[in-house]
């Protein structure tokens, strides 16, 4: 029964959401404000059922209701019960059915949150959004949903849930990158409502702006938070592989990167217009190619989700309608924008372009690297594999010339920046930054590591331009008081999410180059040196989990001979998959994690051991985080809400 | 100028539409054999039914054949032995077996069990000619000419489908020869 | 009715081969091991999904590893490993593509826009340039921009009051 009501929901909230997509838009041409009225209630209501829809599952889920095909597939009776909210997005159907929840969500919190904006504009925002979920509604019914039963046989146990999903990392990884891919939704609506309305003015970029930030912090911790939870749960310590999947949610990233730069000089200078408007439409419209890819089994992936043509064509279909048909829209309304206003050479306009230019083509080249291999295999040109060597090869060089501008633009200022003025500011950060690397270099390590060397001269760079900068603002005040609390808060949001590139940057380079392992056959006594700690293994015992067996080892580790702790590594077997998984012992710490893996049980006791030292790898997300708390500070701004406010007025003035 | 320009992010998506669509109907774990038109690796190894004679790659030449790699572990194989047969013992089509990292003793037992269709097998215990010749998942079913070139590589189970496509491609390399 | 079989599996940033799976070879030298641990990085197992053959478990992979170690310590250069391993599984098996006329797309391609995307700059913000020069002998042109930069400058005493008071009125909802 209650499976039923979860189609009966999901239906429901598909009426609804065609009646949003349609209405509210004739509203706003006809300019009938009762029809565009309707928006807000709509989009209340699509929440509502899809809500209830969740309900459902979670429901089905937590009563063991394994008649659900879905729910037999990836829940079992003896899943703890955390797991089995989890389990709800585990699979295609249910993430699907979260993701198009997050997408209702965005639409309810558009809805709720734009009392500023004029009604129209709600309106057409709102039926954009109302289109987006119907489109993947009509996915979902057609052909995955998760209420879908067994008839008229009902397994009597759940298959359980894959173990390597039973997780903390499942909890929160695909719920805050959902946030992250849909929440682009937004601005890519307001950017169709825009080109739909003709209007294509600074307005419309500064309405996006605090929802692109938000979305733009979500993804960047969802895409963190899957790098952070693959480093600790898959067992080889790696936290980035280039893989289909991780580029399908790196593209978006980079564009939306792009678009936030973008929207600000739109907003400010009301330059780029049509440029900002393609980020925007571009941004989102790469989430639902990411969607495609990985959910159509077009590309070999790790991470793929079980495969099937129909759902394939259907998502294409819908690509081709989404894409193509905002794509077209652009070509048609984007055509005749013209912007006025000037910059030089060197002004921050051209500083934000570059910025542009810079993660628009990485994006690209993540782009054609992923589809590389597809198109040559099209062709018939042969199978080729395009891997980590060569997105690092070109990747890196990419940032580092982003990174030189990053600190450059510190100093530029609107429509144009004295060349000297430039010099007379950097030349300091420079030296200073190359020496202090150097410096910082020899501490750490004797040897020298050219990558490292360049990635810390990169670092100190950002650290010292954007230091001197925020130092300057300051000196211009009466006291350090005022200064400090005349600064907006999305100027602070925006130093560290800046700060996060300098200490990303330090972490990648120096886990890449200064890690350290030892894959060693260890009998319990033995014992492995190494970087100052010595690692001793006592030997591994049985443990009982709750769905699962275990081989238990014990290190016992020392830190320059003194007893430092001790670390469990295990070998589980999953007893319904009848799957061996790795589960790994980390120490970690803020310059370096230790990380245990076992491998193969060897003859009398012995296990083969899998040692790491790895340097700095925490930094890698405590970059992402100082980006996220960056993006998310700004994006509290209020001036946002006092500018939409004023806009508003205006608009209403005109109109009058 | 710029009304052709605002048109290129569309023509672009177009493009890789075209391309996303083809790729939903192919596979992308299906992998071209690197040995195509190339003889067949050299190597020494014993046979299934006499351990003590050795076997090399000559024993393969001489007609058109169809080579394939099996093993007691694989499911699969299983699966396309009773075509197997059919094409070995009914057809008397020559099939030369590739025992790869298996038991030669549960590999005898299995040929007892399901009969046999090969003409002759090698012994590939540790999978090293499997190595040399890219073998990447059993069962694979190439086709071998007079020669002792490789000309054909299917992987997955030869069903009957299969088996005709195979078996017109056979025909063509044999009359080859005459030319 | 889709089988049970059919399992809908992975998510993201997982696998399914998670079975941290390693020999422990010894090498001669150190330079040897690093040779091993980055070879082994760049292959990739041709059986599994899209995995190298140092983070695979199939043994096919573990096969690979092989004669990986022997050919390091047997002392085959990088080039001829590599040349072994794609003569047996094609140009595949290697995660960096070579660099050949169907694959110059590929590696030029991205420096290609970057080059141009830096032309389109430099020649954007000229233009910009050349025509704020223009703009200050026909003060007209600068006017019709007025409305997109900033609507604000551009009204009347009497317009500022109402949109005054239409915030005020805001503010008291």
């Amino acid at each position: 029964m209650i499976p039923e009501l979860g189609t009966f929901a999901t239906i429901l909230a598909l009426c609804l959401s065609l009646i949003l997509s349609v209405v509210p838009m004739i509203g706003a041409y006809t300019g009938n404000k009762l029809w565009v009225d309707y928006a807000r209630p709509l989009a209340k209501g699509v929440f509502f059922f899809l809500s209830l829809a969740m309900l459902f599952l979670a429901y089905s889920f937590q009563t063991d209701d394994f008649s659900v095909v879905y729910v037999a597939q990836s829940s079992n009776f003896n899943l703890p019960w955390y797991f089995k909210i989890s389990a709800i997005w585990g699979g295609h159907e249910g993430s699907l059915l979260l993701w198009v929840w997050i997408q209702a969500f965005w639409t309810l919190a558009v809805a709720v949150k734009s009392k500023n904006l004029p009604i129209d504009i709600v309106g057409r925002v709102l039926a954009v959004m109302g289109m987006i979920t119907a489109a993947f509604l009509l996915f979902i019914l057609f052909t995955s949903s998760p209420f879908e039963r067994f008839l008229p046989n009902a397994p009597a146990q759940g298959a359980d849930l894959n173990p390597l999903l039973q997780d903390f990392g499942l909890i929160v990884h695909p719920p805050a990158l959902y946030m992250g891919y849909v929440g682009l939704s937004v601005a890519f609506s307001f950017a169709i409502a825009a080109l739909l309305s003709g209007r294509l003015d600074a307005a419309w970029a500064r309405w996006s702006r605090p929802w692109t930030n938000v979305a733009w912090a979500f993804l960047t911790l969802g895409i963190a938070l899957g790098s952070w939870w693959a480093y600790y749960e898959l067992g080889w310590g790696g936290w980035w592989f280039w893989d289909p999947v991780e580029n399908a949610s790196l593209m978006p990233w980079l564009v939306a990167t792009a678009l936030i730069h973008s929207l600000a000089v739109t907003e400010k200078r009301g330059v780029f217009k049509s440029w900002t408007v393609l980020l925007a439409i571009s941004a989102f419209c790469l989430s639902l190619l990411g969607t495609f890819l990985v959910r159509s089994g077009v590309l070999t992936s790790v991470h793929a989700f079980a495969t099937d043509p129909e759902r394939g064509v259907f998502i294409l279909g819908m690509l081709i309608f989404v894409i193509g048909g905002s794509l077209l829209l652009y070509a048609i309304r984007a055509g005749s924008v013209k912007s006025e206003s000037t910059f030089a050479l060197s002004s921050r306009e051209s500083m934000l372009l570059v910025n542009n230019i810079i993660f628009t083509v990485a994006c690209a080249m993540v782009l054609i690297g992923t589809l590389y291999p597809l198109v040559m295999d099209a062709l018939d040109l042969g199978k080729i594999s395009v891997g980590p060597p060569y997105f690092n090869a070109l990747f890196v060089p990419m940032m580092s010339l982003m990174v030189i501008f990053l600190g450059i633009a510190a100093f530029s200022r609107w429509k144009e920046t004295p060349t000297e003025l430039y010099v007379s500011k950097l030349w300091l950060p420079a030296v200073l930054a190359v020496v202090a690397a150097v410096v910082t270099h020899w501490i750490y390590s004797q040897s020298i590591e050219p990558w490292v060397l360049l990635a810390l001269v990169l670092s100190y760079w950002i650290v010292f331009t954007w230091g001197r900068e925020f130092v300057s603002r300051l000196r211009n005040r009466d006291s350090l008081v005022t200064g400090l609390t005349r600064q907006t808060r999305s100027y602070y949001g925006m130093l560290l999410a800046h700060l996060g590139v300098a200490v990303m940057i330090v972490g990648i380079a120096m886990v890449t180059v200064f890690v350290e392992h030892r894959d060693a056959r260890m009998s319990p006594g033995d014992q492995i040196e190494f970087r100052g700690y010595t690692f001793i293994f006592d030997g591994a015992r049985e443990v009982q989990g709750p769905n699962y067996t275990s081989d238990m080892a014990r290190v016992r580790v020392l830190r320059d001979g003194v007893p430092y702790r001790e670390m469990f590594p295990e070998k589980r077997m999953y007893t319904a998959r009848g799957m061996v998984m790795t589960q790994v012992a980390l120490d970690p710490g803020f310059t370096r994690d230790l990380y245990i893996a076992m491998g193969e049980e060897l003859e009398n006791g012995a296990w083969a051991m899998r040692l790491q030292f790895k340097p700095f790898v925490r930094w890698i997300w405590l970059g992402a985080l100082f980006m996220t708390a960056g993006a998310l500070l700004a994006a509290s701004d209020p001036r946002y809400r006092k500018q939409a406010k004023r806009d508003a007025a205006q608009r209403q003035l005109v109109t009058e | 100028m710029r009304k052709f320009w605002v048109f290129t992010p569309l023509v672009a998506f177009l493009v890789m539409g075209v391309f996303l669509f083809k790729g939903l109907f192919m596979d992308p774990s299906k992998l071209p054999s690197a040995l195509i038109d190339r003889p067949f690796p050299s190597f020494s190894l014993p046979s299934l039914y006499e351990p003590d004679q050795m076997m090399t790659e000559l024993d393969f030449k001489g007609e058109v054949a169809l080579l394939n790699v099996w093993a007691t572990w694989c499911p699969t194989c299983k699966d396309e032995h009773e075509q197997l047969n059919k094409i070995g013992l009914e057809e008397g089509i020559p099939i030369y077996g590739l025992n790869y990292k298996d038991d030669p003793q549960l590999a005898r037992a299995w040929l007892e069990r399901y009969q046999d269709p090969y003409s002759k097998v090698v012994v590939d215990r540790d999978g090293r000619l499997g190595l040399d010749l890219g073998v990447y998942g059993a069962p694979e079913t190439y086709i071998i000419d007079q020669h002792g070139i490789i000309r054909y590589r299917h992987v997955g189970e030869v069903t009957e489908k299969v088996w005709q496509q195979l078996k017109g491609l056979m025909e063509i390399i044999a009359t080859e020869e005459d030319v | 009715m889709r089988s049970i079989t059919l399992l809908p599996i992975l998510l993201l940033l997982l696998s399914f081969a998670v079975q941290a799976s390693f020999e422990t070879y010894e090498f001669s030298t150190t330079h040897n091991e690093m040779r091993y641990f980055k070879l082994s990085k760049e292959l990739r197992c041709p059986t599994c999904q899209n995995q190298n053959i140092s983070d695979s478990d199939a043994p096919l992979a573990a096969d690979l590893r092989r004669e990986l170690h022997r050919m390091i310590e047997e002392g085959y250069q990088d080039d001829a490993i590599l040349d072994f391993m794609v003569s047996r599984f094609g140009d595949f098996v290697h995660y960096k593509p070579r660099i050949a006329p169907e694959t110059y797309l590929l590696w030029y391609g991205p420096f290609a826009l970057l080059f141009g995307g830096f032309i389109v700059v430099f020649f954007v913000a000229r233009n910009r340039r050349l025509r704020a020069r223009a703009s200050t002998d026909q003060p007209q042109v600068v006017m019709e921009s007025v409305e997109e930069t900033n609507v604000t400058s551009a009204l009347t005493a009497e317009e500022r009051e109402r949109l005054d008071r239409l915030l005020q009125q805001d503010k008291n909802l």
